[in-house]
């Protein structure tokens, strides 16, 4: 599934990451990786970004970005 | 000796920048507030010290262009030492910085900074450990108060005499063997370490760095060697060469993390956790918004009206004396009346808006509530055919248009900053703010000033739906956006960045705008501005306004403000109402929203977007404000309101 399947308060791990080049090294400069663990704090209204956390520090990422993040749910 | 303070994004460098320097760098609390560098030259220990706070730069890797400004600067090879501030509270993060420029082999210090919101966050660093593994000096800082920067440019002494280069952590044992390979390459081929170390200049050519890449262009075996080195990397790993390479220094950073840092409690959950569940709520937030805006709209209306008045009068009586002592025709009352005018335009009808709407914007940015509206804001942008984050120079753009169109830098692609450079232009400066407030609000009513902001964002929504059809974009990235933490500023820190933009008006608007009036003065004397106010005549006659006004229009090129001191001395009175009718006031206010930017604006827009751009900001403002002011003349003649 991708992140902006997963429910608001749940963690998940990441396991790849789809696009190329530009978002992967955006995406790791923000502490993003296949692997790290990723909590989703809220959704943005009308579709707008969805809040993470993610090492320490809070994240908003537009739909279209969460929906290339392929995760798993974990406990 | 040369100093440079690098880091990520909001952890702080303006702060100890500013803490040796006096207010000379804006601080704010959302990431990309530096855009470009600031420099001061400091005295330590009979040294002199040419100290540079670089724009915040998530890694060494070509970002955007605030990033590639800091990086550039980095790889000049003309820093002795770095200043590497981190913040400890997002420490396993921030380390993979750390270990792209100790690549650099330039004496380091790292400054461990924002320790009191680690140590919330429950993190204890061991910090003499983590100086141990890395070879350089740590020094733990908390720069908002000040506490261990005295060590830390100590230190900064200490490794310069010393020249104490740190270890370079070694990635897995196949990896560290192709960039061995490669580096033994690039000496065979007569590379030398010029600017930047071979072992760095490897790993960037691995990681496949578009500026690396064209400085060996033309060596064509050289490339493809390059390239099979690439493919072992990629095939050896699974996925391209450059995510094998992040992904190793991400392990590295978070294993040295574990290493040093424990998480001894969970994060105190504080109130700010809380805040933010009101704030960024999908209903409530956006109501929070309209009472966060309105609330300042009437801060400021609050000040700014009841300080008016006044002293408006204060300076209306002087005129009213130095009519009768100089003779009402005498060139000398001219003069008199033309410099009363530039001096009240300052003190009664500008800084009266003015201060308390920098104060005001100065503390929104140092809570860190931009980021939020940045949040809020994306669906709707995305409408326009713009990201959340370009909500950010819109903001900045309601103080000055200058920085508003230097924050476009913190956009990605060069669309994006074209039209959001243009869009920040339209958005009506702290100078026009003062014209809306001091004629609209003051002559006719707030509800009206209120209407004019509201008509002013849905035309630039409009204009950026119609620019982005036009300029249409790549594939776009989307938002990707750090929430920085609330912070409660010091008050310190809030005064002294609003008085350092108050004095940008004070020293060099103020006596432009006197300047200005005391030509005005003699232009009209002798009788000159006549002829400018008749080649404007089929502007001013097609928007219904009295001819004089032609020649405040011109000067508003200047400064914006110029527009508004020019009116009272044009009309020869503050007592606009006598002169111009409300709807008259209502489409010259439209129209000075919108025309042409002011010639500093035009200069940073060149720079940023290009001549092209700077045109078309100009021909576009220009065809807005025409159209639309007299489109808001006739509705308001046929159904007059007042």
């Amino acid at each position: 599934m991708t992140l902006d399947q997963i429910i608001e308060n749940r963690k998940a791990k990441v396991l790849d990451i789809q696009g190329g080049h530009g978002v992967r090294k955006r995406l790791s400069q923000m502490g993003i990786h296949p692997g790290d663990i990723i909590t989703i704090l809220r959704f943005g209204a009308l579709r707008g970004p969805i809040l993470v956390e993610v090492h320490g520090s809070q994240v908003a990422l537009g739909r279209g970005i969460a929906s290339r993040i392929i995760v798993e749910e974990v406990e | 000796m040369r100093i440079a303070l690098a880091g990520q994004p909001n952890c702080g460098k303006s702060t100890i920048f500013n803490h040796i320097a006096g207010y000379k760098a804006i601080t704010s609390n959302f990431p990309g507030t530096t855009v470009k560098y600031t420099e001061t030259n400091i005295h330590i220990n009979g040294y002199t010290c040419h100290c540079i706070d670089l724009p915040g730069t998530y890694s060494l890797t070509s970002g955007d262009p605030a990033e590639l400004e800091a990086r550039s600067h980095l790889l000049s090879g003309e820093v002795d030492v770095i200043i590497n501030v981190v913040d400890a509270s997002l420490l396993s993060r921030s380390l993979e910085l750390t270990l792209q420029l100790l690549e650099l082999e330039v004496p380091m210090v790292l400054c461990l900074n924002m320790m009191d919101e680690a140590r919330r966050k429950g993190i204890q660093i061991d910090h003499q450990k983590l100086s141990k593994i890395l070879g350089i000096p740590v020094i733990p800082t908390i720069a908002k108060t000040g506490k261990g920067l005295k060590e830390l440019f100590h230190e900064v002494i200490h490794v310069y005499e010393e020249k104490t280069i740190g270890i370079n952590l070694k990635f897995s044992k196949d990896i560290e063997e192709v960039i061995s390979q490669t580096t033994s390459l690039l000496h065979h081929k007569g590379l030398s370490e010029k600017k930047v170390p071979l072992r760095f200049l490897a790993i960037k050519l691995l990681e496949d760095d578009p500026l690396f890449l064209t400085e060996i262009q033309g060596h064509n075996e050289m490339v493809d060697q390059i390239r099979t080195f690439q493919e072992k990397l990629g095939e050896a790993h699974g996925v391209p060469s450059d995510q094998v390479l992040s992904s190793e220094r991400h392990a590295l950073a978070m294993n040295l993390f574990e290493q040093v840092a424990t998480v001894i409690h969970p994060p105190a959950r504080d109130i700010r956790m809380g805040i933010d569940q009101w704030v960024m709520h999908p209903f409530l937030g956006y109501l929070i918004l309209a009472i966060v805006f309105y609330a300042f709209f009437n801060f400021i209306f609050g000040i700014g009206g009841y300080a008016e008045k006044p002293l408006l009068g204060f300076f209306e009586r002087w005129i009213e004396g130095s009519k009768e002592f100089w003779g009402k025709g005498s060139l000398l009352f001219f003069l008199t009346q033309g410099a009363l005018h530039g001096i009240s335009g300052g003190i009664a009808i500008v800084l009266p808006y003015l201060v308390p709407f920098l104060i005001g914007l100065s503390l929104l940015e140092d809570i860190g509530y931009l980021p939020r509206v940045a949040f809020l804001m994306d669906a709707f942008m995305h409408r326009i055919g713009l990201h959340g984050k370009s909500v950010i120079p819109f903001i900045l753009g309601y103080g000055c248009s200058v920085p508003a169109v230097m924050a476009t830098r913190i956009l990605e692609f060069p669309q994006h900053r074209l039209i959001v450079a243009v869009l920040t232009t339209m958005i009506p400066c702290s100078a026009r703010i003062t014209i809306i407030f001091a004629l609209v609000a003051f002559f006719i009513g707030p509800n009206a000033a209120l209407a004019l902001f509201a008509l002013n964002l849905l035309i630039v929504a409009f204009s950026g739906r119609l620019l982005s059809h036009f300029f249409s974009e790549p594939q776009s990235l989307g938002l990707i956006l750090e929430i920085p933490a609330y912070q409660l500023p010091p008050l310190k820190n809030t005064l002294k960045k609003s008085w350092y933009r108050i004095k940008e008006f004070v020293v060099i608007a103020w006596p432009i705008l006197i300047i200005g009036s005391l030509i005005l003065a003699l232009m009209e004397y002798f009788e000159v501005e006549k002829y400018i106010n008749w080649f404007l005549s089929p502007l001013t006659t097609l928007l219904g306004l009295p001819e004089i006004i032609g020649t405040p229009l011109i000067f508003g090129l200047l400064r914006k403000e110029l527009s508004m001191i020019m009116l009272t001395q044009a009309l020869g009175t503050t007592e606009v109402l006598t002169i111009l009718s409300k709807t008259q006031i209502m489409v010259f206010s439209v129209f000075v929203m919108f025309y042409i930017p002011c010639l500093a604006t035009i200069a940073a827009l060149w720079r940023e977007i290009g001549k092209k751009g700077a045109l078309l900001a100009v021909l576009f403002g220009l065809m807005v404000a025409t159209v639309l002011s007299s489109l808001i003349r006739v509705v308001l003649e046929v159904f007059p309101l007042w």
